[in-house]
């Protein structure tokens, strides 16, 4: 479904990716690990258009996504969620997620000016699938509310719910779990398997090995803009290339806290 | 209800839509009538510049030029090819649309500052262009342009001229809201909130962005016609840098994004000097000071927006 060929990324001197191939198959969930700076988020930029590899490919069910805008990216089924949160801070949360209903809302400029009853059904089905959408996320805070007064675990909720109503056959979740608790942790575990029975194949980066360990069906690990390990989670947990990357470099999860709010 | 409640309901519009109405019925002088009906015009201005700096988060500085192209197109089109100023509302359309374009396709990618830059520039070029050519009349500019007339009915009465622009800003502007509140208006919501995360969202950022420009620029082209028909005369003069900046204020000043806070920003500067002639000489300097002391109290504008809808939105 998704392929990733020799993808190389670098910023002046850095390489973020170095070469990375990856093969995803359909409605299966990928966990994407590795230290910081290993160039994980920038593989997810590579692969949305918000960054275009210097070389390598990038094919989404044969389609070629490098030199695509984002949206065209969205519009081929690939949908995202970001590391530091990108909410449409001051817009209600209902709103929010009608954004990502923009596609697929059918509406002329026409029938807005004239309000013709084709607007309002469009309107109307466009808040409902957004409505469809917060309920899949189990959220069920006042929807009126501005997005940026929500609590952190609530925000990232909307912003998955977003991703999802742009109908997506693959989502990249962006650490969903940073700066969540417990129990959030345990209900995204929950959503994502529940996404992944849409038929929608999910690939997430996480550093919280024992969440990743519990929903993955494929881990790939990254180090140095490289893939040094692919597996099952068992595979990978026993690898010892994978060992020691991550020996003396374990990720202190309590210092993950709220990235840029 | 609260406050911002009543001020957010449907009938404030039609409250607004009958004091435009029932105005020549206090005060009906040529003076005033021609003041009424510049505010009028200015209304709809700023109704256009707010789909580009309010709905979208674009900033213009340069938003006379199209104000410009839309008079001058339908100057001289109605002297040189003799046909009535509505017969031209087609071509000021098209024209101006193109004109939207023109200034949209090389800021799509830039950020407000550099946009800020090149709007000023593309309105500089457009007056000094207009004064330097012969076919737009030079620094005289065109003069001799036909009132206002639909079918055989003339519409050049003061009073009456006056009313069809009330009738044309009213539909301009509920036509704005209508937008703002369609699909491309959230559109421009969620642009002007944060570009990158609506085009993840999908959204064609720069399709968006374009019209965004040409809504405005017809909006302005429009504008330009009932200005060229209530003056019969347009020169460069008219369309200077002062003007653009004029109808950013407006937009500020009523809080931009928000339709009906526009409406009364746009009536407020229209108005403004002309209730202040009582101070003579310092008109301007007491409305300029009366402008900060308005913004230092409603930073966000006059009007207070619906909640969850965005603080800057209604
Ligand atoms: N826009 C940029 N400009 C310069 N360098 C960048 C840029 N984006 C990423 N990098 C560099 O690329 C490398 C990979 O960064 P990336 O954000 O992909 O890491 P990551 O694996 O997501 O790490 P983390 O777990 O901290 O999120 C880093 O060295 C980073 O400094
Ligand atoms: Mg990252």
């Amino acid at each position: 479904m998704l392929e990733i060929d020799q993808v190389r990324l670098s910023f002046g001197g850095v390489h973020a990716l170095d070469g990375v191939s990856l093969t995803l198959g359909p409605a299966e969930v990928w966990s994407m690990v590795g230290p910081n700076g290993a160039g994980k988020t920038a593989l997810f930029n590579c692969v949305t258009g918000f960054a275009r590899p210097q070389q390598g490919a990038i094919r989404f069910h044969g389609s070629d996504l490098v030199g695509l805008r984002p949206s065209a990216i969205v519009a081929r089924g690939v949908a995202r969620t970001f590391q530091h949160l990108r909410l449409f801070g001051e817009l209600s949360v209902l709103e929010n997620v009608r954004a990502g209903t923009h596609r697929g809302t059918g509406q002329h400029v026409l029938d807005a000016l004239l309000h013709t009853r084709r607007f309002r059904r469009s309107e109307r089905d466009s808040t409902v699938e957004a409505e469809r959408w917060l309920d899949f996320v189990g959220l069920h805070a006042d929807r009126g509310r501005a997005a940026g007064t929500l609590s952190y675990g609530n925000r990232r909720m909307v912003e998955i719910a977003r991703a999802l109503a742009c109908r997506p056959r693959l989502l990249l979740l962006d650490e969903p779990a940073a700066g969540l608790n417990h129990s959030e942790k345990g209900a995204l575990a929950d959503l994502i398997a529940r996404i992944r029975d849409l038929g929608t194949a999910v690939l997430l980066i996480e550093h919280d090995m024992s969440l990743v360990m519990d929903i993955s069906d494929q881990v790939v690990v990254l180090n140095f803009g490289r893939r040094i390990a692919q597996g099952t989670p068992e595979d990978v947990s026993q690898d010892p290339v994978v060992v020691e990357a991550y020996l003396g470099r374990e990720r202190d999860d309590e210092t993950d806290g709220e990235p840029g709010a | 209800m609260s406050l911002p409640a009543v001020l957010n309901a449907r009938w404030i519009g039609w409250l607004g839509f009958a004091a435009a109405l029932l105005a020549p019925f206090v005060i009906a002088t040529p003076y005033a009538m021609s003041i009424m009906t510049s505010a009028a015009v200015f209304v709809m201005l700023a109704t256009g510049l707010n789909i580009v700096v309010g709905y979208c988060g674009l900033l213009d500085l340069g938003y006379a030029a199209f104000f410009a192209v839309g008079a001058y197109t339908a100057g001289i089109m109605s002297t040189r090819l003799d046909l009535p100023l509505l017969a031209t509302v087609p071509a000021v359309v098209l024209v101006t649309a193109g004109a939207g374009v023109l200034i949209g396709l090389p800021t799509l990618r830039l950020r407000s500052d550099y946009l800020a830059i090149v709007t000023l520039g593309f309105g500089e070029i457009i007056r000094v262009t207009a004064g330097n050519l012969d076919f737009t009349g030079g620094p005289s500019g065109i003069y001799g342009i036909p009132g206002l007339a639909v079918g055989g009915l003339d519409l050049s009465d003061p009073v009456v001229f006056y009313y069809a622009v009330v009738v044309v800003v009213s539909v301009a502007v509920v036509g704005a809201a209508r937008l703002s509140s369609s699909r491309l208006g959230r559109a421009w919501r969620f642009i002007r909130e944060d570009e990158d995360a609506a085009e993840a969202c999908g959204i064609d950022t720069y399709r968006t962005k374009l019209a965004a420009y040409v809504a405005g620029a017809v909006w302005g082209g429009l504008a330009g016609v009932l200005f060229a028909a209530q003056l019969s005369a347009i020169s460069p003069a008219s369309f200077t840098f002062l003007q653009s900046v004029l109808v950013l204020v407006a937009v500020v000043l009523g809080g931009q994004g928000v339709s009906r806070g526009v409406v009364v920003g746009a009536v407020f500067i229209a108005l403004g000097p002309e209730l202040l002639r009582d101070v003579a000489d310092y008109q301007y300097a007491a409305f300029g000071v009366l402008l900060i002391v308005i913004m230092i109290l409603r930073p966000r504008g006059l009007w207070p927006g619906r909640a969850g809808l965005g603080r800057r939105d209604a």
